[in-house]
């Protein structure tokens, strides 16, 4: 099926791609060595932007797939992080066969089985799977970690994709690819706003024990700009008042700090800096999806209770 | 040729596909590779994937010059599972155990290299436990004396033996790591070596 794509989606896919060879040409300025992190981190912007742009612009089933992708792949970098057990290798190969199930759900359109088949069905099968195997050594924590994975990157992400079969009929200048490039926008511009304007005005740390480069500025900072960005942009790719864009950018910008804040404790508990290596400059993919796996859940509900 | 026209497509269709999505093989050192035989690959072994992961890394161009060293006793049994092993994947069966001479046990493997191939060798003779370097067995050596020109490009693996460890048939999927070292010779001390080769393939990882 394809997918419906207004003209205001194509103009601001555009943008970013013209915004993203402005921040080439700046980053080539400002970081001549070929190799340097910046330079890399760009690297790797364009290959997001890129499959983004195709996902977003193709058909549905692209999209699902693209955005099964990124579930697999945060699960699997999630997986490789913590410990588990041996005897649980079967119950992990269930957890992965819960993505493909977990987008059919959403490409058949059934928002009910889509809204508890991980939190209620994975939660009570997946320790019935360990149960059968005897292992009782660990048990709480292979359980308790493995469903707060699946959450994360399953659950969580998995709503993005769902934005984008929402019945759009009564908005017609609305698409469900316009409302993935409001969120996927402002998500990842409030990292890079909380983090200029952290590293141009920031003194008072918010959260010295999680992630000491956080600052009040940086994140106030990052909220201003956000909402700004949401009232400005939501015109075009939402059906939002002015009051609920206001509120859908707040929204966005505070659980975006929170997801981060949540993936750096997680990280800092195993001792790691960067999740991975998929994305050269950013690291893993953990490093990148962590605000969206707050914002795509929030937003999701915060769209679909007032509009749909 | 019918064997080689199905290694090829058994690597592009099927091992590519399958380590670059479900495994994420993450190379470094990689421009330590060697780029040419001779040469004696040699890593730590923990999995089934372990060979097939180094003969996916290397150049495809040296698909077909390049050979597992891979016991005998377990590739050698039955007669598809022979053929697959001998015929489409090139594997050098070794006898392992029982104590005979080196001459005897890694004679073929010897050959391979003097006949210019690049040869994939697990110096603990067999897989141990997950992530765990056991014990190296002196069959390395022999061959380095034998053969004091041809490098020794060791390889640190990590992750294979939670992917598919021994034991089990069911590949879970996890990022996987893969050090490439410094290329060792022969330098005439044995214990010298040993401890390098221990330090490249167990010791802290080469970055």
């Amino acid at each position: 099926m394809p997918l419906t794509l207004t003209a205001p989606v194509t103009v601001i896919l555009g943008g970013v791609w013209a915004l993203l060879i402005v921040a080439t040409a700046v980053v080539w300025r400002l970081a001549p060595a070929p190799d340097s992190e910046l330079r890399q981190r760009i690297r790797s912007w364009w290959l997001i932007v890129a499959l983004c742009s195709l996902a977003l612009t193709f058909n549905r089933i692209a999209a699902l797939l693209f955005f099964g992708l990124v579930s697999f792949l945060a699960l699997k970098e999630y997986l490789t992080l913590i410990p588990t057990r041996h005897a649980d290798r079967r119950v992990l190969f269930w957890a992965y066969l819960s993505i493909p199930v977990q987008y059919y759900w959403i490409g058949i359109e059934w928002y009910g089985m889509f809204i508890i088949f991980i939190p209620v069905y994975m939660f009570l099968l997946l320790p019935v799977a360990m149960v059968l195997i005897g292992e009782t050594q660990g048990h709480l924590r292979a359980a308790g970690t493995l469903h707060w994975g699946l959450m994360s990157m399953v659950f969580s992400l998995s709503h993005l994709a769902f934005l984008l079969v929402l019945p759009q009929a009564q908005y017609p200048h609305v698409s469900g690819p316009g409302l993935v490039l409001f969120l996927l926008l402002l998500t990842e511009l409030n990292d890079v706003a909380q983090f200029c304007w952290g590293k141009l005005l920031g003194r008072h740390k918010i959260s010295p024990t999680v992630s000491p480069n956080k600052t009040v500025e940086g994140f106030v900072g990052g909220v201003v700009t956000t909402v700004l960005l949401s009232v400005l942009l939501a015109p075009w790719l939402t059906p939002f008042s002015v009051r609920d864009a206001l509120l859908a950018g707040a929204l966005i910008a505070v659980a975006g700090f929170f997801g981060d804040l949540s993936l750096s404790a997680l990280k800092r508990d195993l001792g790691i800096k960067d999740s991975g290596n998929l994305l050269p400059g950013h690291g893993g993919i953990l490093d990148r999806v962590d605000s969206l796996t707050y914002t795509a859940p929030l937003f999701f509900h915060f769209t679909r209770y007032l509009y749909f | 040729m019918w064997p080689l026209v199905l290694r090829l497509l058994f690597f592009l269709l099927i091992v590519k596909p399958f380590l670059l999505l479900a495994v994420g093989v993450n190379v470094r050192g990689r421009n330590r590779l060697p780029r040419r035989g001779p040469a004696l690959i040699v890593a730590n072994h923990n999995s089934h994937l372990d060979a097939l992961v180094l003969v996916a890394m290397l150049p495809l161009r040296l698909l077909f010059h390049t050979r597992p060293a891979a016991s005998a006793e377990y590739f050698l049994r039955g007669r598809w599972r022979t053929w697959f092993a001998t015929e489409v994947i090139g594997i050098i069966p070794v006898e392992t155990g029982g104590g005979r001479p080196h001459a005897e046990v890694l004679g073929k493997v010897r050959d391979a290299l003097a006949a210019g191939n690049l040869v994939i060798f697990f110096p603990e003779g067999t897989r141990g436990e997950p992530e765990c370097l056991g014990k190296l067995k002196t069959g390395i050596v022999w061959l380095a004396q034998q053969l004091p020109d041809v490098p020794i490009c060791p390889v640190r693996l990590c992750g294979l033996g939670r992917v598919l460890p021994k034991g089990d048939w069911l590949p879970v999927p996890f990022f996987c790591d893969a050090w490439v070292g410094e290329p060792l010779h022969w330098e005439g001390d044995r214990q010298r070596l040993m401890a390098a080769l221990v330090a490249s393939l167990g010791g802290s990882p080469v970055t």
